[in-house]
């Protein structure tokens, strides 16, 4: 069952992706990104939203990471971390499932 | 629908949450910016009877509910305005013939759409359309975890067996779900196995909610109100519950006012971040407003935007912030925590939406209310009194009212 991929552990291998209810827009009237989830909205800060607009079901973590320290010119090993961190807090929260194989 | 919309508000207050960001340049309570979230109660036409149903005693008829143009324009207006999210509820909303094109309109113009739903009239395919018009998120009402309580209830038979089968296809279908419970005496000894079932159907969320004494479950408190060792004992549940099933099932929870010390933070303020439509298109503070007489709610009908009333109209002004307050409130440090508790239940126990909710220990109503409750809880009839276009009607032995 798809049930228990809510409880996932971040790793260099994960693919992550907003789950369906759970959507990342732009507010244009408030001129800031937000997460769109049932009975709440989410502020993210500008590092999460450049983090989670990565997050789409086919890359996994680490070539996240790539482009993260490259765009950035950053020591790898540290962004690894901090990205890994955030996305699983993201995910103990509710936030962020792992892609699924050859599902819609 | 759920009365709870009330708890379960737009936003919760930790740091992280949307709203306190969102407005964190000004205090809320003097900004009023437009809510991130409004209820659109498409209809009051429902299969079901359930005597705490938060809708008024005098019900919308269908005659008068808005067109599905008429919807869409208000949609759109949301839309617009800086709305984003759009709960449809009711009464029943998969009772407009129109739900999927609404469904579909909302998600065109760009809003978070959440189905709050019996589910008793939703077949698989006009699941699957809602779903292919974008529907983000499914909501069901329980009544019980089982038949016998849940269909007397509902006051509608083979009602649980429907919502359960309707529940799987939600999650067949990928979409996400919430389980609602609205628990009372009569169901209170079911909460542990709701709570296995909300797992078991495999919901992302579980709401259990109590229910709020206003409008038809006001007519109903004799038979719905708990007993304080049902609370006591409902808390231990939730409690032990969200530890076990962490990272498997959410649990919203608030502890019924009544036996509270302070009461809820109703609509987290009246008029301060969030906007309920009724069927007619009355801009409402609240889904049980209108239980209030005496104030003037403008519609979408009028000539006015949806903006200009929410800012402008006196209804809303009326109770907004902490100017209007009476002590024991206005001079209370809660003041800005619980906004002087509900309007509705105010109005509903003492005649005047102007006074502290009772439910507040600091109320001078409160001792006598409190004393009620306990009195009800273990001496009130069990019989319901059902919720219809009828003015309600009484529950006989085996027979479901109407
Ligand atoms: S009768 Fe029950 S299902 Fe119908 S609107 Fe009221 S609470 Fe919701
Ligand atoms: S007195 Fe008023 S503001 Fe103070 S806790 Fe009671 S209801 Fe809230």
């Amino acid at each position: 069952m798809a049930a228990r991929t809510r409880n996932i552990s971040v790793t260099g291998t994960s693919r992550p992706l907003l789950p369906r209810h759970a959507k990342l827009r732009f507010d244009d009237t408030r001129q800031r990104w937000v997460i769109l989830a049932p009975e709440r909205v989410l502020a993210p800060d500008d590092i999460a939203v450049e983090v989670l607009q990565l997050c789409d079901g086919d890359r996994d973590v680490d070539q996240m990471v790539d482009l993260l320290a490259a765009k950035y010119v950053a020591d790898r090993a540290a962004i690894a971390s901090d990205v890994i961190a955030m996305l699983q807090d993201l995910a103990d929260k509710g936030f962020l499932v792992e892609a699924r194989e050859a599902s819609a | 629908m759920s009365p709870t919309l009330t708890d379960a508000a737009p936003s919760r207050g930790d740091a992280a949450d949307g709203l306190s960001i969102l407005e964190s340049r000004k205090s809320a309570a003097e900004t009023f910016g437009i809510p991130l979230a409004v209820l659109a109660e498409l209809t009051h036409r429902c299969p079901l009877q359930c005597p705490y149903c938060s809708n008024p005693v005098e019900l919308e008829r269908g005659g008068s509910e808005l067109t599905t143009d008429e919807w869409k324009k208000v949609l759109t207006e949301l839309a617009e305005i800086g709305v984003l999210q759009i709960h449809f509820s009711g009464g029943e909303p998969t009772a407009r013939k129109d739900i999927v094109e609404l469904v579909q309109h909302a998600s065109d113009v760009g809003l978070y759409t959440n189905l709050i739903t019996s589910a008793v009239l939703l077949t698989r395919d006009k699941l699957k359309a809602l779903a292919d018009a974008g529907l983000c998120h499914v909501q069901i009402s329980f009544q019980g975890n089982e038949p016998v309580v849940a269909d007397r209830v509902a006051g509608l038979k083979n009602a649980h067996e429907k919502k359960l089968e309707v529940a799987r296809w939600t999650r067949e279908l990928d979409l996400p779900l919430t389980v609602n419970a609205v628990m009372h005496r009569q169901n209170l000894h079911q909460l542990a196995d709701i709570i296995q079932m909300a797992v078991d159907l495999d919901a992302d969320r579980l709401e259990v909610a109590n229910v709020q004494y206003y409008g038809w479950a006001l007519k109903n408190r004799a038979a719905l109100m708990p007993t304080l060792q049902q609370i006591e004992e409902t808390s231990r549940i939730v409690e032990e519950a969200e530890v076990r099933l962490k990272g498997i099932l959410a649990i919203d929870y608030v502890v019924p006012d009544y036996y509270a010390l302070r009461p809820k933070k109703c609509m987290g303020g009246w008029g301060r971040q969030f906007f309920n439509i009724s069927p007619a298109g009355k801009i409402l503070p609240c889904h049980a407003a209108e239980t209030i007489t005496g104030l003037d709610f403008l519609s979408v009908r009028s000539n006015h935007s949806i903006a200009w009333i929410w800012q402008n109209s006196e209804a809303f002004n009326r109770y907004r912030g902490t100017g209007w307050m009476p002590e024991p409130c206005q001079s209370c440090e809660f003041k800005e925590i619980d906004f002087g508790g509900c309007r509705c239940q105010a109005f509903a126990l003492t005649g005047d939406a102007g006074n502290t909710d009772p439910a507040c220990a600091l109320s001078p109503m409160h001792e006598q209310i409190f004393k009620t409750a306990e009195t009800e809880a273990s001496h009130g009839g069990d019989r319901f009194i059902y919720r219809n276009f009828a003015g309600g009607t009484v529950e006989t032995g085996g027979e479901y009212g109407s």
